[in-house]
């Protein structure tokens, strides 16, 4: 799998790091224990098509959110996380 | 067909031409007490002691591809129970007394081999680590011996002792610990099941679950629509995609792991070793390969195959511990999807839609869990609540704040 990043153009994956889905949105202003548990525990774990964090730690650093399909790993959309701030 | 010696005997002086199938190969009836979703490992043993522990053999297993196509044939065979949090401990050691037990139970060679499992310690805080776990597995009853470094070298003299990054200085060994052959557990259940009236349907896939009033009431099928007293879900790796037919979400995240084996050479490593710097685990299949595999490849995945750069860090890790491995040539390598639970174990419990149970979040632990898991699952079926076995695999777990965290990683999936 290799992934272009907006910095660094096309990279191989092993110099990415990932924390998992960038799909579940912080609660903030909630204090409804069931939101929280949501939030930190559960999971959609799509077959198909997920956005999910990576970190291009062995490159420029930045956090990206890529568009990815989980069944064939195929990459529909990569942008950085101050994009996805803004958007 | 019971198999001993005797019939052995008579099947080779015929020419071996009267064995029969082992199972029957079914189409799902209209109706069953329990439909069981998921022919793997754990579906098939769920069917066994639902039949012959509590007497329930209007079953159906209902199976998307065919038996032993999915996880119960994609492990490396290792069975133990070297587990050290309450809640864990007890089940594993169940399981492992039920594996101790099986072939005679199913009348089907499963090549139990308790050759041990040693987990091998790099460091003083690590020998440190291993002597709290040790400790604890005894206190359960679980057999665990602390050794030092003079004592691993006697039993397995060829790995690198002295290397300057890894130095080994000693182990936890489990020497009821062991291997079984993946395949015969899968063969053996379905036929144990098979024997007491369940039938096994293959190559029928779960199209839905029908839910009626707060109550499953079956499951649509790509043969139709299959009516169900009860409604149970054991397809790790797809529990996401099954659960989600009934509304659930589950915290659980799919991810690969991969394994592989090389060419057959003579006999050579007859216990398991794990490395204790990175994750890597090896073993020799009695044909002679050796079996071996590491870490989850870190990101989501349904494919059933995984990637080179964790290809590469999997033969990096066992160069580091056996040097001699790199004369050798790896023959095959292969993945399989896991279900990643958000505290790395698994879940076996009814869910909130009556009559229905769900058998998930095995991680890459569920092959050694086969028996203990179907068992426990059967009982929290039959009876509606779960065993004091697997009273801790509660779903809503992760609601009330008791978490079972053996690795103590937090709610990040990819590092269970």
């Amino acid at each position: 799998m290799r992934i272009t990043c907006p910095h660094c153009g096309e990279r191989s994956v092993d110099e990415f790091t990932t924390i998992g889905s960038a799909e579940p949105v912080r609660p903030e202003s909630s204090t409804d224990p069931a939101h929280w548990v949501d939030y930190v525990y559960v999971r959609t774990n799509p077959a198909g098509q997920h956005r999910e964090w990576f970190h291009h730690v062995s490159g420029c650093r930045a956090w990206i959110e890529v568009t990815r399909d989980t069944r064939t790993h195929a990459i529909v959309g990569v942008r950085t996380a101050s994009a996805v701030r803004s958007a | 067909m019971k198999y001993s010696a005797l019939s052995l005997l008579r099947n080779a002086l015929t020419g071996n031409r009267n064995w029969k199938p082992v199972w029957r190969d079914m189409s799902p009836r209209e109706e069953y007490d329990v439909v069981i979703v998921g022919g793997g490992g754990h579906g098939l043993s769920t069917a066994h002691y639902l039949a012959k522990v509590h007497g329930i053999t209007n079953v159906a297993v209902i199976e998307k591809g065919y038996v032993g196509s999915g996880n119960v044939g994609r492990n490396t065979t290792i069975i133990r129970s070297n587990y050290m949090m309450p809640g864990n401990t007890p089940f594993y050691e169940w399981s492992l007394k039920l594996w101790e037990g099986l072939e005679q139970d199913i009348n089907y060679n499963a090549m139990v081999s308790q050759r041990g499992v040693l987990n091998l310690c790099h460091s003083d805080a690590q020998r440190d680590a291993f002597a709290r776990r040790g400790n604890a597995m005894r206190m359960s009853g679980v057999d665990a011996e602390l050794l030092d470094q003079d004592q691993v070298r006697a039993m397995v003299p060829y790995l690198d002792f002295d290397g300057a990054r890894f130095p080994i200085r000693g182990g936890l060994l489990q020497p009821r610990g062991g291997t079984v052959r993946h395949d015969a557990v899968a063969w053996g259940y379905a036929r144990a099941a098979d024997s007491r009236g369940v039938d096994i349907c293959q190559n029928c896939e779960v199209t839905g679950i029908r839910v009626e009033a707060g109550r499953a009431v079956g499951v649509e099928t790509t043969k139709g629509f299959v009516r169900a007293k009860k409604v149970a879900l054991a397809a790790a790796g797809n529990s996401s995609r099954v659960a989600a037919m009934a509304g659930l979400r589950l915290p659980i995240e799919t991810h690969v792991l991969q394994a592989f084996v090389s060419e057959a050479i003579k006999p050579l490593i007859d216990t398991v070793i794990t490395f204790g710097a990175g994750h890597f685990y090896i073993s020799q299949s009695d044909k002679g390969g050796l079996v071996f595999g590491g870490d989850l490849d870190g990101y989501n995945s349904y494919a059933q195959r995984g990637s080179l750069p964790l290809v590469e860090h999997v033969m990096e890790e066992g160069m580091a511990l056996m040097p001699m491995l790199g004369r050798l040539r790896v023959v095959r390598s292969w993945g399989g999807v896991m279900d990643m639970s958000m505290d790395g174990s698994p879940i076996i419990d009814r869910t909130p839609i009556d009559g229905l149970y769900l058998n998930a979040g095995w991680c890459y632990g569920g092959f050694k869990a086969t028996p203990a898991s179907g068992w426990c699952f059967a009982h929290t079926i039959a009876r509606d609540e779960p065993h004091e076995l697997n009273a801790a695999f509660r779903l809503d777990r992760f609601a009330t704040g008791h978490l079972i965290d053996e690795k103590g990683q937090g709610p990040t999936p990819n590092l269970h």
